[in-house]
């Protein structure tokens, strides 16, 4: 079942060179788009029951032998990434779809939109398959120059001041990751991440704390780790509704995906540990902070967004099973709801024409159907049993309180106070944009004849239902995560699948 | 196998460059600064593998041969750059268009929360001034 690994790169890639094609049939773009999308999903759930059943997939690409050639692996932690991502990716591409559809095409999508976004999924789905370093750059390459299109598309003054800021940051830290893949490759002549899974191990203490810092500063960037996460904050929320929910689901989580398979693959147990537990606490901490006084729901979610990368980062730093199970855990809950809000302020800066807090109000009057919409993926974010972000909490704080010492427990009170500064932010958002009375000004209230299309409430509804049924299948999916975990933490699985393939 | 000084020294002149370039606030030297480093981290990966003659079969003894897999990785690298340099190129362009200069600009979200701390806590440091004036 290997012909299965590299599908969710190819069609994508394929359906962004026929929607290129179709720049002038809108109608056969979309329709394009939607079944490169529903293949991708299709594909990588087939490829999720395969992985639980048989164990991690190779490929090597072109059957060049490995290290000249390249390998795609997918075991149970990249397939169910894939999973998540895809059912995503085709929710947030309805909505557009929906979107556009209601503008008449006048602002979105451009012809450009669909390629770009097919581009985007191909980069996604290469950086989760990818089995060799270089290749992994090259998969972010493509999902980063994809987003500098989306993020700056129209190319409106602040879209270009934002794109900007994103652009040079986006730029440096892959550089810092080239840096680093040209010092790994000096240091252990490969870069497939198999064979350095062994031969890091040989090399002197130094050196590869050295190569694991590079890689970190170069991963903590796009994953918005505490002190690189100041630019994210200042280019998301000004681009489309769906390319900043899609960004704000997927993007930081494949730099979080990248910062899992270089802590448990290539430096296992190195020294890194306490000091991803303090960046944790500090990301925790500084971002919900910075969430606080915002007057602008996208960037008080932009804040929250950072705030809850902290939780992942600490699963991470423990470093035993049920932390970096729960890490997976919260990483799948968190794709799923950061990206469902972010769609929810669209809808919501459609109805009442802002998404400043100080010009909304009354929305839950309006348009009780919005109010719910909003209001439970706010409150799954902020860990409200039985939503699945308190499941996810409380088996980061139960790995946390098992693992002990001082470091720990101050995380575990760090992590509950982020929770519950996330329980005011949101609740602030609530009071001012739904539950108060509607402020009279001249540019506020709902614009004259807005109304939601369906196709952007649908699209929006099936996201939540999928937040809110992740707490339904949190046996099985905990099951599932916890089998990854230990695969990551064992390394042998993985390892040993790849040598099947004729690594020496 | 030691590196080569020369190629030591070329790629910490760029990096340093390129560093200081970047700091800058004009989107062009910005550019210049990105065009630098990544040269500099071509040069640093070329340093990484073995040199020596052309990797051919039947050219070169195989103990003589030149390490082609950075190579090969340097070229990618080139390509991606090439590409974003472009990118990068027409956000200046656009930026130029839109407001007449292409320096990177303070976010604006930023410097209204700033304002509104400054409006919350400026009425009290006037009240300390009256008082210290009343009498």
């Amino acid at each position: 079942m290997t012909a299965l690994v590299p599908l969710p790169v190819v069609i994508p890639l394929l359906g962004a060179a026929v929607t290129l094609m179709l720049t002038r049939f809108p109608q056969a773009q979309r329709l394009v788009s939607l079944a490169a999308l529903t293949g991708v999903l299709g594909v990588s759930a087939a490829l999720l029951v395969v992985v639980c059943d048989d164990g991690p997939q190779v490929v090597a690409v072109g059957a060049w032998p490995v290290p000249i050639g390249i390998v795609l692996v997918a075991d149970q932690f990249s397939a169910l990434m894939l999973v998540v991502s895809a059912a995503v990716t085709l929710c947030v591409l309805v909505y557009s779809i929906g979107q556009g559809m209601a503008d008449g095409g006048e602002d979105t999508p451009l012809s450009i939109y669909h390629p770009s976004y097919l581009v985007l999924t191909a980069g996604v789905t290469t950086a989760f398959l990818s089995g060799d370093l270089f290749n992994l750059y090259v998969g972010f390459e493509i999902l980063l120059v994809a987003s500098y299109v989306l993020i700056t598309v129209g190319g409106t003054e602040d879209r270009i001041r934002a794109g900007t800021t994103y652009v040079v940051v986006s730029l440096l830290s892959s550089l810092l990751f080239l840096t680093a893949i040209g010092l790994i490759y000096a240091a252990a002549g490969t870069l497939n991440m198999a064979q350095l899974a062994g031969r890091l191990d040989a090399l002197p203490d130094g050196v590869r704390l050295m190569l694991n810092c590079v890689l970190l500063l170069a991963f903590g960037i796009k994953a918005a780790v505490f002190p690189l996460s100041a630019w994210l904050p200042d280019s998301y929320p000004t681009a489309l509704a769906p390319v900043t929910a899609v960004f704000a689901g997927l993007l930081t989580k494949v730099g979080l995906y990248a910062i899992i398979r270089v802590e448990t693959l290539l430096f296992p147990g190195g020294p890194t540990r306490d000091l991803l537990l303090v960046l944790a606490m500090l990301t925790m901490l500084v971002g919900i902070l910075g969430a606080i006084p915002q007057t602008d729901v996208k960037r008080l979610l932009s804040f929250t967004l950072v705030s809850h990368i902290g939780y992942m980062l600490f699963g991470i730093g423990l470093s035993n099973e049920l932390g970096v199970s729960s890490a997976i855990f919260y990483v799948v809950h968190h794709i799923t709801i950061q990206t469902t809000l972010f769609l929810v302020v669209g809808l919501m800066e459609r109805y009442g024409g802002t998404t400043a807090l100080d010009r909304l109000g009354g929305l839950a009057a309006l348009s009780p159907l919005l109010a719910v919409l909003f209001f439970v993926p706010a409150m799954n974010l902020a860990g409200i049993p039985p939503f699945s972000g308190f499941l996810g909490k409380l088996g980061l704080i139960e790995a946390g309180a098992a693992a002990g010492g001082g470091l720990r427990w101050a995380l575990v009170a760090a992590a509950l106070a982020t929770s519950l500064l996330t329980l005011y932010a949101v609740a602030r958002v609530w009071n001012l944009a739904f539950w108060r009375r509607p402020v009279r000004t001249a540019a506020s209230g709902p614009i004259e004849g807005a109304a939601l299309p369906r196709l952007m409430v649908g699209a929006t509804v099936a996201l939540l239902v999928l937040g809110v049924a992740l707490t339904g299948i949190a046996g099985p999916l905990f099951d599932l995560t916890g089998d990854a975990a230990a695969d990551l933490l064992e390394r042998a699985p993985y390892v040993d699948a790849v040598r099947g393939e004729g690594v020496r | 196998m030691s590196p080569n000084l020369t190629y030591v020294a070329v790629v910490g002149v760029l990096f340093a460059a390129g560093v200081i370039l970047l700091l800058e606030r004009s989107l062009t030297r910005v550019l210049m600064g990105v065009v630098l480093l990544a040269n500099g981290v071509n040069v640093l990966i070329l340093a990484g593998g073995r040199y020596g003659g052309p990797p051919i079969v039947g050219t070169t003894p195989d103990d003589e041969m030149s390490d082609p897999l950075p190579q090969a990785m340097i070229l990618t690298a080139i390509v991606i750059t090439l590409g974003l340099t472009a990118f990068l190129l027409a956000l200046a362009y656009r930026s130029w268009r839109l407001v007449g200069h292409d320096e990177v600009q303070d976010d604006i979200e930023d410097r209204r929360i700033v304002e509104l701390a400054e409006r919350d806590a400026g009425p009290e440091v006037e009240d300390v001034d009256d008082e210290a004036e009343a009498p």
